[in-house]
């Protein structure tokens, strides 16, 4: 893959989206592409338009101006539940797992889907189970009742029962503590191994770096940078212009 | 030099109508005429519930408690005097509504939109079921009749209302209560009911009491409301519980909707275009209009939520 | 005296059945979609008519039920599609008019139908037994038992099985549920329909207990919403408690003052409500 994008056939491709939030315009003329297992990565100060843009191709937005392409097809306009039933997979910031559903409850949203046998959901939800074991342990308790991290868990754990083909991960860090951060890094990793590709929004800076192939930077709606992660070290200038860090 | 040549249009706009309204019935046939003073009265409690609905942003189902204890209020001093007087009508009027509204505002307004209007709905309900039930006070299902009071000021003068001074004096009655509104929504006052109205949350955080400002709108609408009481006990000298029931003030919401909510003017708009909707449609279906008449209510929410109003105004903006 | 206190205390909470059955279509609706159906009531006296006209017609109280329970949640259904879809994204001040300008034409749609005159449903079967000392019809004991077990049954429904998770979440987080994949345009034409389902079998069971006619929905809307803001906006168990509690009340205050000012007892709980536990008087802990 190329500084300037994936190889022809990317998974999802934003082209030069303008979307609003209300009156006000937040994006205008977002471009990028993420390639199928690909961890890319969108960095960004608070307020600049990543969470739009993740909405923005969950289909939770409608943009006013621009496309949305999932597998080369356009999908500017399908409801959000036919994409999730498509294999993106939509993780928000604040986690908003389903908080008076159990933990079990939660997984089911996403497991409950036609065509999956009873034998694969046993075995999907035993594999979330394995990797998670705290949620297995809290498996009949309701979701309000989980801790900041084990509710991040939960919500990612709950996406992956769609076995999506993209991972949208909205900020998974912000508000964990250090040990959980190194947590999301093996769960990114694990997504990888799968060949499930992610596209990461985040503002740390060092975790996105080390878990991404590559990098946007965006800014006041638009992106403003573009590289390989390996090409990029959280010391550099750009990062510190964008990032203010 | 805008505002001046607004002012300009505005007045001239004001006085021509009023002229028209003025000499409509002098020509205009007995049952039009009365059809004329039928609008404006409920033009004017529609007006009132503009303040609630387009001003603040609070549909408010209890606009026939205000109506209604404003007409029995009235009825109440018409009956008590001899000759009956018809400020003693008004001031009994007004005060009865008055405290409706003050009861009303209270238990309302700390709740927000949907159980405001459902709150509001059941206290109409309550008073009708007090009105109806309470029949040696009220008279009960029958309601009460009385006579037109006269024209009067007491020591002076004393002349019976004709049909056609009682339409001139329901029209200054009428135009004076819009004036004074138009003044209110355009105060400061009426900018932060406007400000409620569009973001109620923002309004509390830049520190105005929300709660106050909603208690003085429903007392203000709900004093206009039972002057539209009083008028209608004048002209029909007779008061009912049915107009307390709350479907009234379902009705007085539709012709806000269909005239054109927050202008003021629209309720009257809509008032009329209800009514006659309603002869017109009567003739054909006689006392199944509303079938017809809800449907094209739905119709105008879903597609045409600005009213006749906002749609002529956009028309005419191209 | 005791046996008349015994006697209200059955009725009450006949009527407190059946009106928890109105009002749990009612919250339903409003806890997943945030619309207050005026035309709730409205939905309950065409069920009523339904029943009426498939009784004249087979005979079958049951088949009654079960026609009119099917027919009117397809009419839900319907309206939700044609009126209330468009106006899901707007103001939720604009659904409150839309149902009320249905229940208008509901309304007047009965009237002109079936006219004036009261219809009656016969019970299907009558028949009293002794409750000390005094007879009671077997039938209203029958209307709270269905009453409770169609609310059983709704209860078991949300809380096992695929549907009732995806009403669930829907209602606690819309945006989050699409994103899961959950089909949530039809879930809320689903619980549209089973509101309105709900309000037309109330309509049928309680139609033998009075006559059928156009304007009866209007007394059980009203019930309906002072049951649902006592019972806490949007809880279930809220406003089943809710429904027996008020109709308890009523009931008894019947011994000594005429229904007709009876029905001030639910206004009177409803201002201390407001003024005292404005959350609602029976909301649970967490929902």
């Amino acid at each position: 893959m190329s500084a300037t994008g994936p190889a022809a056939d990317p998974l999802v491709a934003v082209d030069a989206i303008h979307t609003f939030y209300g009156k006000s315009k937040i994006l205008h003329g977002v471009s990028l592409a993420v390639g199928r297992g690909e961890v890319v990565g969108l960095l960004g100060r608070n307020g600049v338009g990543k969470s739009t843009t993740l909405k923005s191709i969950m289909g939770l937005v409608r943009p006013a101006e621009g496309r949305v392409l999932y597998e080369g097809a356009p999908i500017t306009g399908v409801p959000a539940h036919r994409l999730a039933r498509l294999g993106i997979g939509y993780v928000p910031e604040d986690r908003r797992i389903f908080r008076a559903l159990s933990v079990t409850e939660n997984l089911r949203t996403g497991l409950d889907r036609r065509g999956v046998s009873a034998a694969r959901k046993r075995a999907l939800l035993q594999k979330v189970y394995d990797f998670f074991p705290v949620l297995a342990e809290r498996r009949a308790q309701a979701g309000g009742t989980l801790s900041g991290g084990e509710q991040q868990m939960l919500a990612i754990a709950r996406a992956m029962m769609l076995e999506p083909k993209i991972m949208l991960l909205d900020e998974p860090t912000e508000g964990l503590m250090p040990r959980m951060v190194g947590q999301i890094r093996q769960i990114i990793e694990v997504l990888r191994r799968d060949n499930i590709a992610v596209l990461l929004v985040e503002q740390n800076v060092p975790l996105t770096l080390e878990a991404s192939h590559r990098i946007y930077i965006i800014e006041k709606g638009v992106v403003r940078h573009h590289a390989m992660a390996a090409d990029l070290k959280p010391g550099d200038a750009v990062i510190k212009r964008y990032m203010g860090v | 030099m805008r505002d001046r040549r607004h002012a300009v249009l505005f007045w001239t706009g004001f006085a021509v109508i009023l002229a028209l309204l003025a000499v409509a019935p002098l020509v205009l046939p007995e049952f039009w005429r009365r059809f004329l003073t039928e609008i404006l009265i409920w033009g004017l409690l529609a007006m009132s519930s503009d303040i609630l609905i387009g001003y603040t942003g609070l549909v408010s189902f209890g606009h026939s408690a205000f109506f209604g204890l404003g007409m029995y209020g009235a009825a109440a001093a018409l009956l008590a005097t001899r000759p009956p007087s018809l400020w003693l009508a008004l001031l009994c009027g007004l005060l009865a509504a008055a405290a409706v509204a003050a009861f009303v505002a209270y238990f309302s307004t700390r709740l927000r939109d949907i159980y405001f209007a459902i709150t509001t709905l059941i206290f109409s309900q309550i008073f009708y079921v007090v009105i109806f039930t309470w029949t040696d006070v009220t008279g009960g299902e029958n309601g009460l009749t009385f006579r037109r009071p006269p024209l009067a000021i007491p020591g002076l003068f004393s002349m019976p209302f004709t049909a056609t001074s009682l339409h001139w004096f329901v029209l200054a009655v009428v135009a004076g209560s819009y004036l004074v509104l138009r003044r209110i929504t355009q105060s400061p006052f009426g900018m932060v009911l406007q400000s409620i109205r569009e973001n109620e949350a923002r309004t509390r955080a830049i520190g105005y009491a929300v709660e106050r400002y909603k208690i003085v709108a429903v007392m203000i609408s709900g004093l206009f409301a039972g002057l539209a009481g009083v008028l209608y006990a004048c002209q029909n000298q007779f008061a009912a519980p049915d107009f307390v029931f709350f479907l009234v003030s379902g009705e007085v919401v539709i012709y806000n909707v269909m005239g054109g909510i927050g202008t003021l003017v629209g309720p009257f708009v809509g008032a009329a275009f209800f009514l006659l909707l309603r002869e017109g449609l009567s003739r054909f279906f006689t006392e199944f209009y509303l079938i017809p008449v809800g449907f094209i209510f739905i119709a105008m929410v879903i597609f045409m939520p600005q009213g006749v109003l906002g749609f002529a105004r956009r028309w005419l903006n191209r | 005296m005791l046996q008349a206190i015994l006697i209200q205390t059955v009725n009450g909470i006949v009527t407190g059945m059946i009106l928890a059955l109105v009002a749990s279509g009612l919250t339903l609706i409003f806890g997943i979609m945030d619309v207050v159906n005026f035309a709730h009531g409205e939905l309950f006296m065409l069920g009523a008519y339904v029943g009426v006209l498939t009784l004249a017609a087979t005979g079958d109280f049951w088949l009654a039920l079960v026609a009119a329970t099917l027919l009117i949640a397809l009419l839900g259904a319907a309206i939700y599609l044609t009126t209330l879809r468009p106006l899901l994204g707007r103001d939720p001040l604009t659904t409150i008019l839309a149902t009320f300008g249905i229940s208008l034409v509901l309304q007047n749609y009965a009237l002109w139908q079936f006219g004036p005159v009261a219809r009656k449903i016969q019970e299907p079967f009558t028949g009293q037994f002794t409750l000390f000392y005094l007879s009671y019809p077997w039938y209203r004991l029958v209307i709270a038992g269905l009453s409770a077990a169609i609310i059983g049954a709704l209860w078991l429904f949300l809380k096992f099985g695929t549907f009732g998770i995806w009403i669930r979440a829907t209602t606690q987080d819309r945006l989050m549920a699409q994103a899961m994949g959950i089909p949530v345009p039809w879930v809320l034409t689903a619980v549209f329909a089973i509101g309105s389902g709900m309000a037309a079998a109330s309509g049928v069971l309680f139609g033998p207990l009075v006559g059928v006619n156009h304007a009866m929905g209007l007394d059980w809307i009203l019930k309906a919403f002072i049951v649902v803001v006592v019972g806490g906006m949007g809880s279930l168990g809220g406003s089943i408690a809710a429904s027996i509690f008020v109709s308890l009340l009523e009931a008894y205050a019947a011994l000594w003052v005429s229904p007709a000012q009876a029905v001030i007892v639910s206004f009177v709980v409803l201002i201390l409500t407001l003024l005292f536990r404005p959350t609602g008087l029976f909301v649970p802990t967490v929902r």
